[in-house]
Order: structure tokens, then C-alpha cells, then sequence
């Protein structure tokens, strides 16, 4: 390949290396990165939906994901292609962003380039689609903004959020006890939320999980649970009104961050230095009684007779805690994190009602219960479950769950799922079409195109006749001028998504909308790749 | 235009229909696999490791098999996990549950070649797995009350999980032995007292539960080896060089009887502490980690006896047992807790010595002595003998039971099969696939014992058309006979632990539609 030749035509080299170099470029380039962001958009399609499959993946270690998760899936995927690429960040940043509908951007970005890829064809430049698709997603979201309803719910009746949250879990393999996982998901948000500011602080939900038993015995913990046990096995298993010690400094002699040396040359220095170690150990142990801790929790390990003296003085104690679950602790318990004994003080501790250790099945695996705390600021959700897979997706659902949750509160502006809202966007979206003059309006028709495809792939994969189903909703929606009506994927008997309660937050949708445009006027802008050619 | 790749160079991708057919025949391959082992009459299987020194386990527990196995297909994954989780949670029934989930998805195949779809086939087996857990439910005996009816239930368990197993010879000894090793528990689960010990040597016969404590330790040169009212310290503490603790602290002398006196201190410092933990007035000192010979010599020159090298769980049991604490410093002797025992002595077994501690106080924890021909034999023993104590401490907690021999799963069928009937809609052909997978098992059952399969299978289910009936596989007569008489009972919490995951992980494959299987990871060639 070259990129440019003199009078004789032999090239001048510019890139490095260049003849190991490929390049496509002009409308080939631009064709082989949609097909590309179509390939990605593709695998995801079948995943939409509360009927939507799933996709298993092995990673390069052998271990096995099974995920609806569009988010989860494409991570997993493992892409080379660059184009690819931007079609996993997208979905990424959705996922960061709203927590929801991960795989319906990706669904909808391979719409809208299958659709540009037909008006290239025509000839049409791909900066006037890619305006077109900046002007229609604009009409799009506005239109989004003047159907949304406001969403009512107080703390006493939460029972519209748990609605809300089931529809974002019927997609998932636990749609089993959808209900139950759902009223776990919104008494968490409920329970750390900030509502007066509107704000919910997703890191004081800690999920956990736990292989063995049944989805049914998922709980909700108002406490914190540590996967950590005594540090020695004939401590008291069961505390209350615990007084917790925070500490981040080891049960150990201290060790100075200087380059220091003890020199021991004399008996007496042999003697002292033994002394003063065993004073050490007593001190410690001493000051943390002192200020009246019933509890020691500690981000370090303990020397055995450090942990044999505080076992003797009757002062429980937890070894090896993470940092995160500390800092979970001292949030929950209101307690501080000291890094020094000498920094201990009563007003430092933390307190919580009880705090026990449980054990499971037959194996002698050991968790810490952390409940009723003084600030219940922080809760756990504590996940079991058959197996592995099961455990992990069940996160990731309760996860995307715990988003929905959150985005409500913080925003209580809904609109209809189903397809409904993409369904009445098309409408919006083509008719205004017709008042742009230029080559722009095919662009915002083809916009149109693509918004219809997801209620397309929706119905496609509840087993409906795609096109039928479809047209029949889009003259029912003209017809009554009600924009609530899309496809009836559980085969209840009725189109209108207000008697199903399937919603959507409105921020999602128009993030999706915002996400799914701007990527793609990203794809096609590029006219040239420039690629390590194989070798 | 072709498709420029999206997948890295070694990575592949399988869709729809091949991916579902993938994931069918690995799962099936896997559940043919341990098909062999089941019930009473089930084969065994040789493991042999590629790992240094190929060594061969000889097994018929599901689970083993299953963990030992290298795997590359994603769903025979899946099923080894259920084997493996249920395992852990009720200890029985891992083989049933591959089989059980084999089953369903071998039906699940035919449904999808008659084009139903793979949701539609999910309902209809959810709607069926609710079904079949309510027959149950229906049909459970519950002894709780009644304790010598209770304690006859659990043996019978013990014997029904033990008879498919190697000790199936002595099985009424062996779940004699597990049962008063359970009553013992108290109603905990925690299997870690009830130690297990395998000595080579003797037949399986001479297995014993003893009701003390054994520990695989010698007792150290000189020091007595039989003592009466054993006063017991349980100590994790370094009996080597009690090194200084103090970061940075080094020896520097400049001669040589520098060198002595620091040794002579050393030396105080060690006999200070033995003096010290004299001082707590006992008979007997049980440590975690090494004892030096000096410090053993000390011990000895008092008379007591010092166990060193304990192992953490024998400390931890240990403790238990004897109800001493498990300490590390020896300042204040009169509030530290000591354990006692009636009688320590050192015992052989084979050609073995152990120490025998007896008469302890907790009565809670007892060790169970495991004799045999081999080290296979021993291995599979307890393994067996494992099953058979997790089943048993799982119903103590959960009384119900249910009989054995196919009974449960042809009530399930029954009930199952009624459902089809009342449901309509393409779901019941699912729920009649769910019932003609659940009779697999009693199938499998007559198949692995040499019986016709076929006839005896219709025969139970004209049985079972009665109302009331315990009627069940009687594989030793080789005839249908009534379970109660026969005393072939199982545990309730295993039934439906194997019917739920099983489920479940028909459930997981079903919803697969397409498989990527990322490029594996390089690992550089270590010479």
C-alpha cells in the first residue's frame, strides 16, 4: 500500500514500516466498520427482551459466564477489532452511566448503521447522515421528554419501584422470583438513599454472594456481612451491643518505616528487649479494652499471642479485613478507622446491635453478620444460589435492578417500555422529517427505520411475527394517539404497556438514544484505517 | 465486502442451533458418563491423575468423578458445578442430579427438533419442578417426634445412601456407626468433629467409632505414656527459638563467651516459659507447632506429656473436645481454661501408635477409625462414610424423609403426568417431558442392576396408579417390592435439592443460544 508516488511512481514512504501496513480506506472503510458494528450488534439482538436468550462464554482460562447482561457479555467477548471495540465502550458507558438497557444501545447503534450503510449506497455523503442522525436523536429526546409521566412513590409505598424493578428482571434467568428479588433491590436503594438530595450512594450497597442453597434464600441484610471468621476458633460467636475497634495497624510490634537496627550484644539488652515485646502485646490489648471495645476488627493479622491474649481478655476479634468492607464497616457503624493504638478513643468506635457468625452446608465455610447498626446507612445483599454462573448473574441482575432503583430516585420521570417509547420516537422522528429541506431528511428517515428495529428484535425473539406485530402497534399508536402501546412480549393479551407496568427511566432511554447516535456518527466519520497488516 | 474478524486469532463462535447442539451433547456425554454409577448396583470408576506419580483413585461419588475430569465444553461445565454444589450442601445425590439434568436435557433435545421453542420448554419445566416438589411434599414422613422411630429413619437412610457404595458389604455397622456419630453432633452441622482416620491394614470390618478422640501424633521419648485424669493445655506457641518479635532486632556480640551467655539466656528464656506453663498444674501439653528437643526434655524431666505438631484442625478439635482454650500465653495460669479427660494412652492400630484421649468432657466431637486393604479402598470409604454423615446431619435438621428405590421420582412422574394433562398450550408437552425424564432414573437404576429396565418400570407405574402406594425398584430381589418393608428410605432435603438444581441447571443450558469461546491465554513454555 502506498499513500503517495513521485513522477515515477515509486512511493514515498511516510509510516513506518509501512508495506506491513494495510489501509482501507474511503467508502470500503467505511463499509467494513459497519459491518463490523453490525457483527456486535447481531450476537447481542437475540439477548433483548424479557425473552431474550442467553449467551455462554468461555474465558481464557476455561471459566464459563452465562450472561443476558449485554454489558457482561461484551466485556467478556474478549474483541480485536477496533470498531468492535468502540460498540463495548459504548455499552460499558451506558452500563456506568444508567446500569440499564445495555444491550439495547448496542441494538440500536447496529439500527442505525445498517441504516446509513443503505443511504452511503444512495450515494449520500456520510457527514450529512451522520447531521441527519444528530438532528433526528435531537427530536427523538424531546420527544421522549414530552411523553414522560411523572412517577409516584413515597417511602411507605414503594410498591411502584418494585414494579419497575421486575420488568428490568424479567429479562434475566432469575425472573423465577422476580418479585422477591426486586422488593430486596428497592428496600436497599430505600435504605441508603439520600431523599431529600435525590442521591443514591450505590457503594453502601455491598452484594454478596455465597454458592449453595437456593435463589429463594437471597436475603437482605441491613448490616454488613464479612466472609471472614474469629480470629480465634473459641471466641464468643455471637456479640451484642457491640462496641467495634477499627483498626488498620497489625497486632504486631511496631515496625518503623526508617532503616533502623536493634543491636543485641548483652544479656540484659537480650532480657529487656523480651520484656518490653511482651509489654507490647499487653499494651495493645490493654488499650483497646481501655476504651471499652467489645469488638476488634483489624486490617492486619495478629501475632497467635496477641490473638491468645485477646481471646484471654475476652475481646473478640476479626483478622484479615479488606479495606473496602472496613471502610462498609465504619460507614454502617459509625465508627472511625484508627491507624494507631494510641489513637483510640471511646467516641472512636464503632457500635452495631449484633454481630454473629453463621456457618453453611457442610463445608465449615464461616460468614460475619454485621446488623443493626447505628447508622443502617449501609445494607448487603447476600446472594445464593445453585452454582457459580447462577451466583454471578444473579449480581449482575440485582445490580442492573439496584440502578433502575436508583435512576428513579433520582429522576422520577418515566417512559413506557415494551418498544412503546422507541415505537412513538419513529412516529415523531418521521414526521418531522419532512420539514428538514436537504439530504438530511433521509437521514432522519432512516433514523425512523432504525428505532422500529427494536421492537423488531423484540418481538422476533418472543416468537411474534416481527413486521405485523409491529405495524399493527405503530396504526394502534397513530390511531389513538396514545404513545403507550408496544409489544406484548409475555403473551398477557394486551398492547398497552400502563396495564402491564413495563417502564423504562426516561434519563435510560435518552441516554440510550444520546449514546447509540453519537457512536455511530463516530463510525462513520472515519474514512481511512490504517492497520498492522498480519504477519 | 467481507466481515473484517471481530474475535481474536484462536477465539471461536457458535450460534443457534449448533450452539444449543453443542451444549446438548457435552452436557448428555457428561450425565452417559456417571449414568453407570448409579444406585445400588452402580459401577465404579479408576481416576488416574496426570499429575507426578499418576495416582489412582477408585471411586463410585459422583461428585469425585466429576471434580477429577478435565472439561472443555462450557455446559458439561455447568453440570459438573451442580455436582459439586450439591456436594457441599447436602453431601449425597450428586450423581442423581447429572443424571436428572441429563435427562431433562436429552428430553429438551427432541422438544427443540420438534420446534418448540427453548422458552416455551422453560416454563413448562418450572411449572413441572413446582409440581413435582409439591407431590412430595405431600407424600413426606416426618418422625420428629418420636425418637426411636427417628433414630430407625436415620439408619435407614444411612443404609439406602451407604448401599450403593464400597462399605455396602457391612453397611449396617458402618451406618450404625454414622448415626451415633451424628446423635453425637447434637443437631450441628459441623463435620469437623467427627474425625475420620485411615490406617491401612485389618478389614473393613474392624472399622470402629471410638467415642474419645484420636490423635495421629506420637508421644515424645521418656514421657509417661499413660495418664489418668489428664489435665490438658491446648497451646499454639513457637517451642523451637521463641524469637524476638521487635522489627529489626539482630544479635551482635564481639567474642565468644558473648556468644555463650546469649545462649544461656536463650536457654533461661525457653525454660522460663515450660516453667511457666508447669505452672498451670498440668499433666498433659498439646502444641500446634514444633517442640524442641530441649524443651521436650524439660516437659519430660516433669512428667508431663508433650505433644508437639499438632495439626491446626487437631488443635482446633481438640479444644472442642476437651473444653480447654486454645492459648498462647502463659502469664496468668489461673484463668486460663483447661481441658480434661479421663485417659490418655497410647494405642496401636496396625502398626501404627496414636494417642488416645477418653473420657472427655464434650461429648460432642468422636473420631471414627477406618480399616481396610488398601489405601483405594480406605479413600472411598470415606468418602462414602462422608456422604452417608452429611445426609445424616442434614435430616437431623430437617426431619422429612421419603422412601427410596425410584419411589420419589415415580410420585413425581405421576403427578407431573396429571399436570400435562390439565395444562394447555405447547407448556405440556415440556411438563410430559419433565415426567418421562424423572422415570429415567428409576430406569437407570434397574439398568445398572442387570434387570429389564422396561418391564419392571411399567409394573411400578401401574403400582403407583393406586393411591397411597410404596411401591419401589427392589434391586437385590430384582422384582418391584414395597420400600417401607424393605426399609429403603431417603432423605427429603436431598430429593429436592437434586430436583431443584437439576432444574436449574436444565433451565441455564436451555436459555443458551450462542457460544464464544475466547482465545485461551498464552502461557509462555516453562521448561
Amino acid at each position: 500500500m502506498a499513500l503517495a508516488f513521485d513522477e515515477f511512481g515509486r512511493p514515498f514512504i511516510i509510516l513506518r514500516e509501512q508495506d506491513q501496513k494495510t489501509r482501507l480506506r474511503g467508502i470500503d472503510a467505511q463499509k467494513a466498520n459497519i459491518a463490523a458494528g453490525k457483527a456486535v450488534a447481531r450476537i447481542l439482538r437475540s439477548s433483548l427482551g424479557p425473552k431474550g436468550m442467553d449467551k455462554m462464554l468461555q474465558g481464557p482460562d476455561g471459566d464459563v459466564t452465562i450472561s443476558n447482561d449485554g454489558a457482561t457479555i461484551l466485556e467478556q467477548m474478549d474483541v480485536d477489532n477496533q470498531i468492535a471495540k468502540l460498540m463495548v465502550e459504548l455499552s460499558r458507558s451506558q452500563d456506568y452511566e444508567i446500569g440499564d438497557g445495555t444491550t439495547g444501545v448496542v441494538v440500536m447503534a447496529g439500527a442505525l448503521l445498517e441504516q446509513a450503510e443503505r443511504q452511503l449506497d444512495r450515494g449520500i455523503h456520510p457527514i450529512r447522515i451522520a447531521e441527519g442522525y444528530e438532528m433526528a436523536s435531537r427530536v427523538a429526546v424531546e420527544h421522549l421528554e414530552r411523553i414522560a409521566q411523572k412517577f409516584e412513590f413515597d417511602v411507605n409505598n414503594y410498591e411502584p419501584l418494585v414494579q419497575t424493578c421486575m420488568t428490568t428482571l424479567s429479562s434475566k434467568i432469575v425472573n423465577r422470583c422476580k418479585r422477591s428479588l426486586a422488593e430486596i433491590a428497592v428496600k436497599a436503594v430505600l435504605a441508603v438513599a439520600d431523599l431529600e438530595r435525590r442521591d443514591v450512594n450505590l457503594d453502601l450497597i455491598k452484594v454478596e454472594g455465597k454458592v449453595g442453597g437456593k435463589l429463594e434464600d437471597t436475603e437482605l441484610i441491613y448490616g454488613i456481612l464479612v466472609d471472614k471468621d474469629m480470629s480465634h476458633p473459641q471466641m464468643p460467636k455471637q456479640i451484642e451491643d457491640a462496641h467495634i475497634a477499627i483498626l488498620t495497624c497489625p497486632f504486631e510490634p511496631p515496625k518503623p518505616k526508617t532503616k533502623h537496627k536493634v543491636d543485641i550484644d548483652t544479656v540484659e539488652k537480650f532480657e529487656t528487649l523480651r520484656k518490653q515485646e511482651q509489654q507490647y502485646f499487653d499494651e495493645m490489648v490493654q488499650k483497646c479494652k481501655d476504651v471499652g471495645a467489645t469488638l476488634v476488627i483489624c486490617q492486619w493479622g495478629f501475632d497467635d499471642e496477641a490473638n491468645h491474649l485477646l481471646m484471654h481478655r475476652n475481646l473478640p476479634a476479626v483478622r484479615w479485613v479488606g479495606g473496602v468492607e472496613l471502610e462498609l464497616i465504619a460507614i454502617a457503624t459509625g465508627g472511625r478507622i484508627v491507624p494507631r493504638f494510641q489513637e483510640l478513643t471511646p467516641e472512636k468506635l464503632g457500635k452495631a446491635g449484633m454481630v454473629r457468625e453463621k456457618s453453611f452446608g457442610t463445608t465449615k465455610e464461616r460468614m460475619l453478620y454485621i446488623e443493626h447498626c447505628a447508622n443502617s446507612k449501609a445494607v448487603t445483599i447476600f446472594i445464593r444460589g445453585g452454582n457459580k454462573m447462577m451466583i454471578e448473574e444473579t449480581k449482575r441482575s440485582i445490580h442492573d435492578a439496584l440502578c433502575v432503583a436508583r435512576n428513579l430516585i433520582r429522576n422520577n420521570s418515566i417512559v413506557y417500555g415494551g418498544g412503546a417509547a422507541e415505537i412513538t420516537c419513529s412516529l415523531a422522528v418521521d414526521a418531522a422529517a419532512d420539514k428538514y429541506p436537504g439530504v438530511e431528511q433521509y437521514a432522519i428517515r432512516a433514523f425512523a427505520e432504525a428505532l422500529d428495529s427494536v421492537p423488531m428484535a423484540l418481538a422476533e425473539n418472543s416468537g411474534l411475527q416481527p413486521i405485523e406485530t409491529l405495524s399493527a402497534v405503530k396504526s394502534q399508536q397513530i390511531k389513538e394517539n396514545i404513545p403507550f402501546y408496544g409489544i406484548d412480549c409475555n403473551d398477557v393479551g394486551t398492547n398497552d404497556m400502563r396495564e402491564q407496568n413495563v417502564f423504562e427511566t426516561l434519563i435510560g432511554k435518552q441516554q440510550q438514544i444520546l449514546l447509540a447516535t453519537q457512536v455511530v456518527k463516530m463510525i462513520l466519520k472515519i474514512d481511512d484505517v490504517i492497520s498492522n497488516s498480519e504477519y | 465486502m467481507p466481515i473484517d474478524k471481530i474475535f481474536k486469532d484462536d477465539a471461536s463462535e457458535e450460534k443457534g442451533e449448533r450452539a444449543r447442539m453443542a451444549s446438548f451433547i457435552g452436557a448428555m456425554a457428561i450425565a452417559d458418563l456417571v449414568k453407570s454409577t448409579l444406585g445400588p448396583k452402580g459401577m465404579d470408576k479408576i481416576l488416574q491423575s496426570t499429575g507426578r506419580g499418576h495416582s489412582v483413585t477408585v471411586t463410585n461419588d459422583g461428585a469425585t468423578i466429576l471434580k477429577s475430569l478435565h472439561i472443555d465444553n462450557p455446559a458439561a461445565k455447568v453440570l459438573v458445578d451442580i455436582s459439586k454444589v450439591q456436594d457441599d450442601e447436602v453431601g449425597d445425590g450428586t450423581t442423581s442430579v447429572v443424571v436428572l439434568a441429563g435427562e431433562l436435557l436429552r428430553e429438551a433435545e427432541k422438544l427443540v427438533t420438534a420446534k418448540i421453542h427453548p422458552m416455551t420448554i422453560i416454563a413448562g419445566y418450572r411449572m413441572a419442578a413446582e409440581c413435582a416438589r409439591d407431590a412430595l411434599l405431600k407424600r413426606v414422613i416426618d418422625n420428629k417426634e418420636n425418637a426411636e422411630k427417628f433414630r430407625s429413619d436415620l439408619m435407614k437412610i444411612a443404609m439406602t445412601t451407604l448401599c450403593s457404595k464400597i462399605l455396602s458389604q457391612d453397611k449396617e455397622h458402618f451406618a450404625e456407626m454414622a448415626v451415633d456419630a451424628v446423635f453425637r453432633l447434637k443437631g450441628s452441622t459441623n463435620l469437623e468433629a467427627i474425625q475420620i482416620i485411615k490406617k491401612p491394614g485389618g478389614s473393613l470390618r474392624d472399622s470402629f467409632l471410638d467415642e474419645g478422640f484420636i490423635l495421629d501424633k506420637k508421644i515424645g521419648i521418656g514421657q509417661p505414656k499413660r495418664i489418668e485424669n489428664a489435665k490438658i493445655l491446648v497451646a499454639n506457641t513457637a517451642m523451637d527459638t521463641d524469637k524476638v518479635k521487635i522489627y529489626g532486632a539482630r544479635v551482635r556480640v564481639d567474642s565468644m563467651t558473648k556468644v555463650a551467655e546469649i545462649e544461656g539466656a536463650e536457654k533461661e528464656k525457653m525454660k522460663d516459659k515450660v516453667n511457666k506453663i508447669l505452672a498451670h498444674g498440668i499433666n498433659c501439653f498439646v502444641n500446634r507447632q514444633l517442640i524442641y528437643n530441649f524443651p521436650e526434655e524439660l516437659f519430660a524431666d516433669a512428667g508431663v506429656l508433650a505433644i508437639e505438631h499438632a495439626d491446626f484442625e487437631g488443635i482446633e478439635r481438640l479444644g472442642l473436645v476437651t473444653g480447654g482454650e486454645i492459648a498462647s500465653t502463659f502469664d496468668n495460669p489461673e484463668s486460663v481454661k483447661l481441658g480434661h479427660c479421663k485417659l490418655i494412652e497410647e494405642i496401636m492400630i496396625g502398626e501404627d501408635k496414636l494417642i488416645h484421649f477418653s473420657g472427655v468432657e464434650m461429648g460432642q466431637a468422636c473420631s471414627i477409625v477406618l480399616r481396610g486393604a488398601s489405601h483405594h479402598v480406605l479413600d472411598e470409604a470415606e468418602r462414602s462414610l462422608h456422604d452417608a454423615l452429611c445426609v445424616l446431619s442434614q435430616t437431623v435438621n430437617d426431619s422429612r424423609v421419603l422412601l427410596g428405590g425410584g419411589w420419589p421420582e415415580m410420585v413425581m412422574a405421576k403427578e407431573v403426568d396429571e399436570l400435562a394433562r390439565k395444562t394447555a398450550g405447547k407448556k405440556s408437552h415440556a411438563i410430559e417431558a419433565f415426567s418421562r425424564a424423572l422415570v429415567a432414573i428409576p430406569t437407570t437404576i434397574a439398568d445398572n442392576a442387570g434387570l429389564d429396565s422396561a418391564e419392571l418400570v411399567a409394573q411400578l407405574r401401574a403400582e403407583h396408579h393406586n393411591e397411597g402406594c410404596n411401591a419401589g425398584i427392589d434391586v437385590i430381589s430384582g422384582a418391584v417390592g414395597d420400600m417401607e418393608e424393605r426399609g429403603i428410605y431417603e432423605a427429603f432435603k436431598v430429593k429436592q435439592a437434586v430436583l431443584l438444581s437439576a432444574t436449574e441447571a436444565a433451565e441455564m443450558i436451555l436459555r443458551v443460544d450462542e457460544i464464544i469461546t475466547c482465545a485461551p491465554r498464552r502461557r509462555e513454555d516453562r521448561m
